[in-house]
């Protein structure tokens, strides 16, 4: 497989938000606001690389029947490592993310990158498999937090991820316009339902019909791990 | 009075649901039909319970007394991971039936974030005290169990009722108008937030 095909596909083709439908938990919770959308995805890509190369560098000596808990095991080891160093280092946003931080343990979007991908690659094809779904993650919190930010108070704010404090207001446009239900934990599910609707119009038509039949063909593929693994 | 306002808050006014965003993939995934979101409400319900009574014996009388606080996020998840196969071997061996009508869900809920946050929830310490004695948590990790059934299930009704909508634009079929309608249950649960 193509080196830059594997990170794509992740990315896009495979996106996880809004084309599987995977992880959802973190990707509501927190984008409310630009800052703290990106501070969850660098989190989510941290654990995601770290896990993806451990398992991949153990995958020949873990016995297939016991090795849903040894990723367990993995992944909560590097999810509590993370979580001890954004608490003594960027602590502001350790607050913010509270409790979604730490159960990035059982996010199904990690569990089928281990799973399906993995298990059963090389060490620098599971990184790159590893950057580009933890890319394709970076990209869809920040589009959603994006629209439901500058809907619902008219302007981007750029917090510092130490102190909360605000570095920098990009209004654009007045505050009496925005529609304040979208930065709510209501408006979440709204702007993603847009979302995800506008999305799953647009695939067909930008990328014809070729892009429908790969989509199609990665569902079937990826349909047994989600039926293991969705929570 | 203080367990009945526990219980409300955390069924109505803290969903775990339409508020903490939790349990997205079951709830979107097993509220096509009736049926399936009813048994994966009460195999949450039956695991839940069990782990949030042990993950808070776990953490205030071994995990606390021996300082090893760092490591409740991997206790508990081994926990949470025994505790559901061993419901699934019990049920299994005593209660055929209902083995049979829970199928894929039960072993799925590992997996599910309301299990574990609803452990790290009743272990949570605020200023070197515990947040909930030992009765009050009871009451609410029953009533967190109580507030996902209460929506999964309601969900469950809507989406089968939307299944049958003619002229549904494509683009918003399935997991979109699940989304919009999820939205529109939250807006109407903001309507508790006054009775606490």
């Amino acid at each position: 497989m193509k080196k830059s095909s594997i990170i794509l596909d992740g990315a896009f083709k495979n996106n996880s938000t809004f084309i599987l439908l995977l992880g959802l938990c973190p990707v509501l919770a927190t984008t409310s606001g630009v800052s703290s959308a990106l501070g969850m995805g660098l989190a989510m890509l941290a654990v995601i690389i770290v896990s993806n190369i451990v398992v991949s560098l153990i995958r020949k000596i873990i016995p297939n029947e016991i090795r849903i808990p040894v990723m367990i095991v993995i992944i909560a080891t590097i999810v509590t490592v993370v979580e001890m160093l954004m608490k003594a280092y960027l602590p502001d946003l350790a607050a913010n993310l509270g409790v979604y931080l730490s159960i990035i343990v059982v996010n199904c979007i990690i569990f089928a990158r281990a799973e399906s991908f993995a298990l059963k690659n090389g060490v620098l094809d599971s990184f790159l498999d590893a950057i580009g779904t933890g890319l394709g993650f970076i990209l869809s919190v920040l589009l959603l937090a994006l629209a439901r930010e500058v809907v619902g108070t008219g302007a981007i704010d750029f917090k510092s991820f130490i102190s909360g404090e605000s570095l920098y207001l990009l209004r654009i446009f007045p505050q009496q316009y925005a529609i304040s239900i979208f930065v709510e934990n209501s408006g979440a599910f709204i702007m993603l339902g847009l979302l995800v609707a506008l999305i799953s119009y647009l695939v067909p038509k930008i990328g014809g019909m070729k892009e429908k039949a790969a989509k199609a063909k990665a569902q079937k593929m990826l349909k047994p791990t989600l039926e293991t693994e969705a929570k | 009075m203080e367990f009945l306002l526990i219980a409300l808050a955390a069924i109505l006014v803290n969903n775990v649901v339409l508020t903490r965003f939790l349990g997205i993939c079951s709830f979107l995934g097993t509220t096509k039909k009736s049926q399936s979101a009813i048994g994966m409400s009460l195999a949450l319900a039956f695991v839940l319970i069990f782990s949030g009574i042990i993950s808070y014996s776990l953490y205030f009388y071994v995990l606390v007394p021996l300082e090893l606080e760092f490591l409740r996020l991997v206790a508990f998840i081994l926990v949470i991971a025994s505790l559901v196969q061993f419901v699934e071997m019990f049920i299994k061996r005593y209660i055929p039936a209902l083995y049979k009508s829970l199928g894929i869900y039960l072993p799925l809920i590992t997996t599910n974030c309301v299990v574990l946050t609803v452990a790290l929830d009743v272990a949570a310490v605020s200023g070197g005290v515990a947040n909930y004695d030992f009765l009050t948590m009871v009451v609410y990790v029953v009533a967190s169990a109580i507030g996902f059934g209460l929506v999964t299930i309601l969900f469950s009704f809507i989406q089968e009722r939307l299944a049958n909508t003619p002229n549904m634009p494509k683009a918003f079929q399935g997991a979109a108008s699940a989304l919009l309608v999820a939205g529109l249950m939250a807006i109407a649960f903001i309507g508790f937030k006054g009775m606490i």
